[in-house]
């Protein structure tokens, strides 16, 4: 069995967010670079698969993105991945980017796709379920645990006021959230090592429209200061909210 | 063209969210000359079908077929798709599990542009000009959709629930599934009903590691029904396992954005903040005074939750006695 997961090069969830050229381009000075956390949880539970012999032999990385994401694809090789696949277009929006990943899918027979449920950047939350349809393969949202039992893959999703066991044939789209892995895998010496040699193979991208455009960006108002209650009158906090919040 | 909601049930009532939808797509209707049309999928009561109407819907498409008893996104998005057909319209999702699922196969099948996670009406509908949430509740984006079918996905309680009775109809209507095969086997729900819904609630309480341990979360539970609330926790809680994943919210847990949040020995991590910072009021209780849960916070107490969760509640029991 083959997997897929798609990941996305996102800015470092602590970083400070700014924006230049007239607020219509992200300010990538001095920012960390990471795998988007959800792809990074759906890579470490393929690799966890892998490792317990649940019969995958091989798992692919795959982005949409420019020669500057290539820290981040190989720290997914060094983490455990086994091959990387760059598709060298700056990503627009998530009908370009699915656009890309399912053409460069095409190319090669994977059983299990994996996207994370959404990325820290643009929290589009678009392109796994986008992706799906392009591929006409059936898609599973939200899935928090992913087993493999005897070739059977068994899935959990979210629903509302609990979750749902759920069985699929491959090949399917998996979009993957919280629970899917508990903590991400921390890359070792060994593995940066190895990274070094896997293959990341680039391709150059096909042209595509976007459906969208990003035309400028804002930061949110300043909330108003926190009105501070001595610990020793808790009611006068109740009272504020009933009286003047008027929301108990 | 007219505006399509997909209005979600639970259990055979309608979400509060599927009723600000609704409010929300009649707006954008009123900007483009047209009406609100809805699709209910599942077992829905006939009076209840009509409250839409009380919300702005001249009609509701009702869709009852045993292929879609489950959620497989794929059959759902041909219902939706031909709905959208059908009424030559625009969509409106909520941006939940359902509408992050649905919307971008809609989005694909029909090629028309999708906005995600907005929070607010259109800023000008020539050329279609929406804000949307971006770095996780740090920033805004300005996204403008170039196709002339929109399909939007809207935060949940960022417009809020608005009464605008128009006469409404109800039409049964049977989409052509005939070539859809459904792929995802639900072996196995289990969910808790007769609880309010922590995406739903009005009002949410919330506790994090200052709690200490799953033994104190008796209060939480207490306040939360005295005010008929929704229980949450902060991630190292659900980590820990002393409460389920279900409950945690946060960027990479649940996003939630209720009227009132309490955090209750919550620092108030960047990423604990990504989930809750849409809530319209936030009440911080820690005893680190430099605790960033302050910053998001509306009003606040320093002090030691231990101490000062009985006292709220009896503050609390007060108020609701007279």
């Amino acid at each position: 069995m083959k997997i897929l997961i798609c990941i996305s090069n996102v800015p470092d969830t602590t970083t400070k967010i700014k924006f230049t050229n007239n607020n219509t381009s992200f300010d990538k000075a001095g920012v960390q670079w990471i795998i988007n956390p959800w792809d990074e949880l759906a890579l470490t539970r393929a690799l966890d698969l892998k490792d317990a012999q649940q019969g995958i032999e091989n798992v692919t990385v795959m982005n949409v993105g420019l020669i500057d994401a290539d820290p981040t694809i190989r720290k997914a090789l060094a983490i455990g991945a086994d091959k990387a696949i760059r598709i060298n277009a700056e990503p627009q929006d998530a009908y370009q980017v699915a656009f890309q990943l399912a053409e460069a899918i095409k190319k090669d027979a994977y059983d299990i796709i994996l996207c994370g449920i959404e990325s820290s950047d643009y929290n589009g939350a678009s392109v796994g379920s986008m992706l799906a349809e392009m591929l006409n393969m059936p898609s599973v949202s939200a899935i928090s645990f992913m087993n493999i039992n005897a070739g059977k893959i068994e899935l959990k999703r979210e629903i509302d006021g609990g979750q749902e066991s759920i069985e699929i044939d491959t090949p399917f789209v998996g979009i993957v959230q919280k629970g899917i892995a508990k903590d991400a895998r921390i890359p070792n010496m060994r593995g940066i090592m190895m990274a070094k040699t896997k293959p990341l193979q680039v391709l150059e991208p096909l042209a595509v429209e976007t459906l969208t455009t990003y035309e400028s960006f804002g930061l949110p108002k300043p909330k108003a200061a926190c009105k501070k209650i001595s610990p020793d009158n808790v009611k006068e906090l109740v009272h504020l909210l009933h009286n003047e919040a008027k929301l108990i | 063209m007219s505006v399509l909601v997909y209005t979600e049930n639970w259990d055979g009532k309608f979400k509060k969210l599927s009723f600000e939808l609704v409010s929300y797509a009649f707006e954008i209707a009123k900007k483009i000359n047209t009406s609100v049309v809805c699709v209910s999928i599942g077992n829905v009561e006939n009076e209840e079908l009509n409250k839409l109407a009380t919300y702005g819907a001249s009609k509701v498409l009702n869709v009852v077929d045993d292929k879609l008893k489950n959620l497989d996104v794929n059959a759902y998005k041909e219902v939706i798709a031909q709905a959208v057909v059908k009424e030559a319209a625009n969509v409106v999702f909520a941006h939940n599990n359902y509408g992050k699922a649905i919307a971008p196969r809609v989005s694909v099948k029909l090629k028309a542009g999708l906005a995600t996670a907005v929070l607010a009406l259109p800023e000008s509908v020539e050329p279609f000009k929406i804000t949307k949430k971006a770095f996780t509740s740090n920033a805004l984006a300005n996204v403008i959709i170039k196709t002339p079918v929109k399909i939007l996905t809207l935060l949940q309680n960022s417009y809020g629930v608005f009464e605008n009775a128009v006469n409404g109809t109800v039409e049964n209507f049977s989409p052509d599934l005939c070539n859809v095969c459904v792929k995802t086997n639900v072996k196995e729900v289990n969910k808790v009903t007769g609880k309010i819904l922590l995406t739903d609630a009005e009002i949410v309480v919330s506790g994090g590691r200052g709690m200490k341990g799953p033994e104190n979360w008796a209060g939480i539970e207490e306040l939360a029904s005295l005010l008929g609330a929704a229980t949450a926790c902060s991630r190292p809680v659900s980590d820990e396992g002393w409460r389920p994943h279900g409950e945690h919210t946060g960027q990479t847990g649940k996003i939630i954005a209720p009227n009132l949040y309490f955090a209750l020995g919550i620092s108030g991590a960047i990423q604990h903040l990504g989930g809750v910072s849409g809530s319209k009021c936030i009440v911080a209780i820690n005893k680190d005074p430099d605790a960033p849960i302050f910053e998001a916070a509306d009003y606040g107490i320093v002090g030691d939750v231990m101490k000062v969760l009985p006292e709220i509640i009896e503050a609390v029991k007060e108020i609701k006695a007279r």
